[in-house]
Parts: C-alpha cells; sequence; structure tokens
C-alpha cells in the first residue's frame, strides 16, 4: 500500500511553512491506512490462536492513529524505527501486508526471510529499519540514523519511537543526550498507551508528565492526543520541521490506548473490562470516521467498501502467509554477514 | 624495517582508513581533544576535523547503539572504548545489535562498525578494569574478535577491520602500546583469520594472542637453553579461529600448551583445546595443556596480580609438564 496517498512533502519544497490541508481522498487514504491496521492485526490474532504464529506477538489495535498520523507528515525516505509492537509502522511504510503475515507465519516469504518473527520486521528499501525486541535498545540506534543522516548531508529525518516502559532505560537518556549534545534530527516519540506490560505509569515513573524528560536534555517537547490523527499530524509536523530546519530533536508524548493485552501471552488482569470498554469509546478509527463524515469528505459507502477492501487485504495476507513455504533448513547459515569487498572473505564454513 | 610502537601503528591505521574513505570515522572518550587516553588517536582531530573525529559523552551504550544505527545507514564507525572493561555497560548494543540485525532482518542490512581499544591486566588497575573480554564477544555468532600482538599485525588488523563489512570487536593491549618492533612501510593488509608462527620449533606448539604471545615467546626463549625447541602460534583473530595453522604444527610436534590471559571457565583456549583433541586426537603424545589467568578477580596489589597472571613461571611449569 503506498504511503504516497497520504504524503505530506517536505514543507521547504513545498513553500508551505505550515502543514497543508488535506485533499479528500488524502483523508481517505489515512482512514484506510488505520483500518488497515486494524484488520490485519486482527487476522494476526486470529492466527496466534490457531498456533499459526509462535513466540511473541504485541498488536497494535487501538494505536493505529499514532503510527499513521506520526509517518503521515514523513517523506519516503525518511528514517522509521521502533520497538516490537511494530506492524502497524511497517505497514503504514509500506512494507507488503503479505510479507508481514508471512514473518509472522515464520515463512521464508516474509519481510525477514523468517528469520526475525513479529518483533523484528525490517524493510530497508521502504526505509523501515525495523522491529527491536530489547524494551529501549533501538532508541540510540535510531539517533545513530539521525546522526548518519546529518553526516551524509542528506536533509532527512528520523522517527524513534518507544513505550511508556522504555522511558527509564539508561540508554534511552543516553540517545537523547547525545541527540540534543549533537543536534541531531530525530523525533523521540513515546507512545505511551500507560501500561508497560502490567505495570501502570504511576508505579514505573517518577516524573509527570513523561516530557519533562526532555527538560533536562534542553530539548523541545510536545504532547498529542494518540486518538485524534488530526492532532498526531500538527504536532508531528512541528517536530519533523524542527529536526529538518534546524537539525534539532524533539522529544513527543503521545497519549494512546491498546485494547488487548501486551502481548498475546497476557491475561490483562491488571485492569478492568470496564476500563478497556470506556476507552474503545474514544476509538480512533470511529473519530476520524465521524469526522470524514462531517466534512462530507467521504460517503457511509465508500468508507464500507474500504472496510471490505482491508478486511480482503488481511485475509489474503493469511491465505499468502498459510501457503507460503517455510525457509530450508540450510538458511541458518545465511544472513549472517555480508560478503567482503575490499579484503579477502576471511570465514570458514560456518557449518563448522 | 623501521619500527613504529603499538599505538602509533594503531594511529597510522585509522589515519591511513580515514584518509582512504570518508564514510569512516572515530568516536569515543577523549579521542578528539585530549588526543586519546592512551594516544592511540594523537593527531587525527588536527587532520581530519571534528565532524570525523568526535569526543563522546560518557555513555558507552548510547554512543555505541549510536554508531550501530549510523553503521545501519551507510557509515564506517570505529568506536574506541577507553577500555574494554567499559564495554559492558555496551553488551547489549554490541551483542543484541550489532550482532543480531543482519540476521534478523534477513540479510538487508550490514553492519561495517569496529569497535576497540585496550584491555588486559598486569598495570595495577584492579578488577573492574582489567578484564580481557575476547572470549565474551567470541561466543556471539556474527561478531569478529582480534587480538594483535605485534605493532605490524596492529596496523595491518586494523586496516583490514575497518574495510570489513561486518562488525569486529577489536581487542587491544593496554601494556603493549609501548612495545615498540619492525613494521613494513606502506601500504599493506594483515589477513583477518590467520595466525602465525612467530617462532618455529619442533617439540611443542604453544598457542598465544595478545600480551600473552610475548610472554610464551619469552618462556620458550629461556627453555631454549635446556635445549627445547618451542613453536609458538600468534592466533591474532580468535574469530574465526585458523584452525589450519595449529593442525600444521601439532601434526609435526604432537603436544601442545595453551596461553591464554582470559580466565579459565571457557576462555577461548578451551575452545581450541575442544577442537585439538578433537579433530587431532591421533597426532597428540600428551593431553591439552593449559595456562590462565587464575580463576580470581583481579587484585589491585603487585606481587598479588602477577601471581593471578599467566606468568612465565607457569608457562615454563606448564611446558616441562608437556614434555614430560
Amino acid at each position: 500500500m503506498p504511503a504516497a496517498d497520504a504524503d505530506v512533502k517536505n514543507p521547504k519544497a513545498n513553500g508551505s511553512s505550515r502543514l497543508p490541508d488535506l485533499q479528500p481522498q488524502q483523508k481517505v487514504a489515512l482512514y484506510r491506512q488505520m483500518l488497515l491496521i486494524r484488520r490485519f492485526e486482527e487476522k494476526a490474532r486470529q492466527a496466534y490462536t490457531q498456533l499459526k504464529i509462535k513466540g511473541f506477538c504485541h498488536l497494535y489495535n487501538g494505536q493505529e492513529a499514532v503510527a499513521v498520523g506520526t509517518i503521515s507528515v514523513l517523506n519516503p525516505d525518511d528514517a522509521v524505527i521502533t520497538a516490537y509492537r511494530d506492524h502497524g509502522h511497517a505497514l503504514v511504510r509500506g512494507v507488503d501486508p503479505n510479507a508481514c503475515m508471512a514473518e509472522l507465519f515464520g515463512k521464508i516469504t516474509g519481510c525477514s526471510r523468517g528469520k526475525g518473527g513479529s518483533m523484528h520486521f525490517f524493510d530497508a528499501q521502504k526505509h523501515f529499519y525495523g522491529g527491536h525486541g530489547i524494551v529501549g535498545g533501538q532508541v540510540p540506534l535510531g539517533a545513530g540514523l539521525a546522526f548518519a543522516q546529518k553526516y551524509l548531508g542528506t536533509n532527512r529525518v528520523t522517527l524513534a519511537y518507544m513505550g511508556d516502559g522504555a522511558i527509564n532505560q539508561g540508554g534511552v537518556h543516553e540517545a537523547m543526550n547525545l541527540a540534543a549534545l549533537w543536534k541531531l534530527p530525530v523525533i523521540f516519540i513515546i507512545e505511551n498507551n500507560e501500561y508497560s506490560m502490567g505495570t501502570c505509569i504511576a508505579r514505573s515513573s517518577a516524573g509527570d508528565p513523561l516530557t519533562k524528560r526532555a527538560g533536562a536534555f534542553d530539548m523541545a517537547a510536545i504532547q498529542a492526543n494518540g486518538m485524534d490523527i488530526d492532532d498526531v499530524r500538527a504536532k508531528t509536523f512541528e517536530a519533523v520541521s524542527l529536526a529538518r530546519t534546524e537539525s534539532q530533536p524533539t522529544l513527543m508524548e503521545i497519549r494512546t490506548y491498546r485494547y488487548f493485552g501486551h502481548s498475546m501471552s497476557d491475561p490483562g488482569h491488571y485492569r478492568t473490562k470496564e476500563e478497556i470498554e470506556s476507552r474503545r469509546k474514544a476509538d480512533p478509527i470511529e473519530i476520524y470516521k465521524a469526522r470524514l463524515l462531517e466534512q462530507r469528505a467521504a460517503t457511509e459507502e465508500s468508507l464500507n467498501a474500504i472496510d471490505e477492501e482491508t478486511t480482503a487485504i488481511a485475509q489474503a495476507a493469511y491465505d499468502f502467509a498459510e501457503a507460503s513455504p517455510e525457509p530450508e533448513v540450510e538458511t541458518v547459515f545465511e544472513d549472517i554477514f555480508t560478503p567482503e569487498d575490499q579484503i579477502p572473505e576471511f570465514r570458514p564454513n560456518p557449518r563448522g | 624495517m623501521p619500527t613504529l610502537t603499538y599505538r602509533k601503528a594503531l594511529n597510522q591505521a585509522l589515519s591511513e582508513e580515514m584518509e582512504r574513505d570518508e564514510r569512516v570515522m572515530l568516536m569515543g572518550e577523549e579521542v578528539a581533544e585530549y588526543n586519546g587516553a592512551y594516544k592511540v588517536s594523537e593527531g587525527l582531530l588536527k587532520k581530519f576535523g571534528p565532524k570525523r573525529v568526535i569526543d563522546t559523552p560518557i555513555s558507552e551504550c548510547g554512543f555505541s547503539g549510536l554508531a550501530i544505527g549510523a553503521a545501519m545507514y551507510g557509515l564506517r564507525p570505529v568506536v574506541e572504548f577507553m577500555t574494554w572493561s567499559f564495554s559492558l555497560v555496551a553488551y547489549d548494543q554490541i551483542v543484541n545489535n550489532a550482532a543480531q540485525i543482519r540476521y534478523m532482518s534477513g540479510g538487508q542490512f550490514s553492519i561495517p562498525i569496529v569497535f576497540r581499544g585496550s584491555s588486559g591486566g598486569g598495570l595495577q588497575v584492579g578488577a573492574t578494569h582489567s578484564h580481557t573480554p575476547e572470549n565474551w564477544y567470541a561466543n556471539v555468532p556474527a561478531l569478529t574478535v582480534i587480538t594483535p600482538a605485534f605493532p605490524d599485525d596492529a596496523k595491518g588488523l586494523l586496516k583490514s577491520a575497518i574495510r570489513s563489512n561486518n562488525p569486529v570487536c577489536f581487542i587491544e593491549n593496554e601494556k603493549l602500546y609501548g612495545y615498540e618492533d619492525e613494521v613494513p612501510e606502506g601500504e599493506y593488509l594483515t589477513p583477518i583469520g590467520q595466525a602465525c608462527i612467530r617462532r618455529e620449533g619442533g617439540d611443542l606448539t604453544v598457542i598465544s594472542n595478545s600480551g600473552s604471545t610475548h610472554r610464551a615467546l619469552n618462556a620458550v626463549k629461556q627453555l631454549e637453553a635446556e635445549g627445547i625447541s618451542g613453536e609458538v602460534i600468534d592466533l591474532r583473530t580468535i574469530k574465526p579461529l585458523d584452525f589450519a595453522t595449529i593442525a600444521n604444527s601439532v601434526a609435526k610436534t604432537n603436544r601442545v600448551l595453551i596461553v591464554e590471559e582470559n580466565k579459565p571457565f571457557a576462555g577461548w583456549g578451551a575452545q581450541v583445546a575442544y577442537q585439538i583433541q578433537r579433530e587431532l586426537f591421533d597426532d597428540l603424545d600428551a593431553p591439552v595443556h593449559r595456562v590462565t589467568s587464575l580463576d580470581v578477580p583481579q587484585p589491585y596489589s603487585g606481587k598479588l596480580e602477577q601471581a593471578v597472571l599467566p606468568n612465565e613461571d607457569r608457562i615454563i611449569a606448564a611446558i616441562r609438564e608437556v614434555l614430560a
């Protein structure tokens, strides 16, 4: 699915210093992206209960507006890196849903050739740098992507996502210090869904709101309502502009909520059914749907057609994954080392 | 042939490779304005400027991860740890990111990074500053682990490491920085994954690395007076291991002593000993022997530390045992 439908190009190139208004078809494209994530995740959930997906599987339901909204203000060649709740980010970046589902099923046709699984989607062509399993481990990497973007004079920026649980990792603070000190074009985005696994924010983090931590580094900080895609877009645009025009980082905290457990293995005893049901009333997709209808940017029929379309795409991805072959055992020895081209190859057969 | 110190040889390698490829850059604590805690990066800031020679805050986890991200994006960073003992706070980034990202992504990304810095004991700097980490990193599948013992190898191997498209742990020895020896003039590379016979002999094969290679050579030289002829193999690269050179030597001598500064349990020598007995069993006239650091934390007292290290007295005693 092309991200270009909803692209807002580099404002400097457009001669614009504010987020341009979207055309109706661009708004509908955002809606479609959110719904695709929702339907894909529902299908993944089903596949997991059918034992077609193993290991850890962290679903994004409820948080769709964050990935879609933030990435929609990027150029296609900007960099995106996130943690393990990464299916949505990958899909928005344009990674083929078939390749995503096949990766979940561990098939050779997966976006990581079956080597990564749910937590490790990658797509170099789409400037999607993963998919990372160690909490906070990707945040210094994100600062590094931005460092290289600046070093190479690309005028590109990096979005580096993390959850509310990651903000207390030491490496995250180190990366923030480096980004502020060295003026790196990185936007650190906390997707605050209020729980790091079973531990709510109040039990994990001293200092409220989380954006206060940016103050320690004299770094810009912005908060956004993650259930409102327009607010996400507007606030991300500010941060991206700052990164692109002044090469300064920002810490964003986007308040959101996940409907399912931390992962498929989480029974979720730490919150009540009532709480979840109440939060579902502020569903980002429903909110945007109502807004599009009110603005007459789309009709009920056209949006229902999109629901059918995205449902079909998710089913097709499931079918593709199911029909795809597993990797041959020999492939365990592949993808470890990059071939050498400046020195002779020096490794014996890894088969030992 | 001209001579250089080990540190100057490393300095030349860095300078030549940075001149050759603009994507190569150096970052670490005190590498720029201080000219390096051990002066390995002396003069590089002046020559290449602050974009390419960067002083980092004390945050090994942060700047190691940053360098790995930059490598994913196409740069070729050299990250200096003031000492490899400080790499432990960055262990997650090295092991879980540098060594796994290519595999986890199905081969989509390359990580052409070099982590380098000093290591080893014998300077009375205490338990947390004296580690020899080669075994900790050699156990990780995708990492290359290099430990040069001589200035010519230090230069040639660092150049090769920087040109490698894969992550390298380049582990220098602090006691050797001032050691001076012959270094060829002009452009040359030393092959990674190739051991070097630093002394030929027929009675036993002594396998060693880094600072311990010099201890082994001194011990073997002393025993020459008694008519004992020891062959000393300097591994240079720990991983991948050059087993062919070891096999040729053992076929000739039939007896092996491994000398390593690693602590004994799962030190690199344990792996080498396993492979030797497994694949060269019929060549052996005696069990494989091994001298390592004592299995204790590194003490400050000079007398105690010398007892802990694989010192020449223990090496000589072990050689006698192997030949008995």
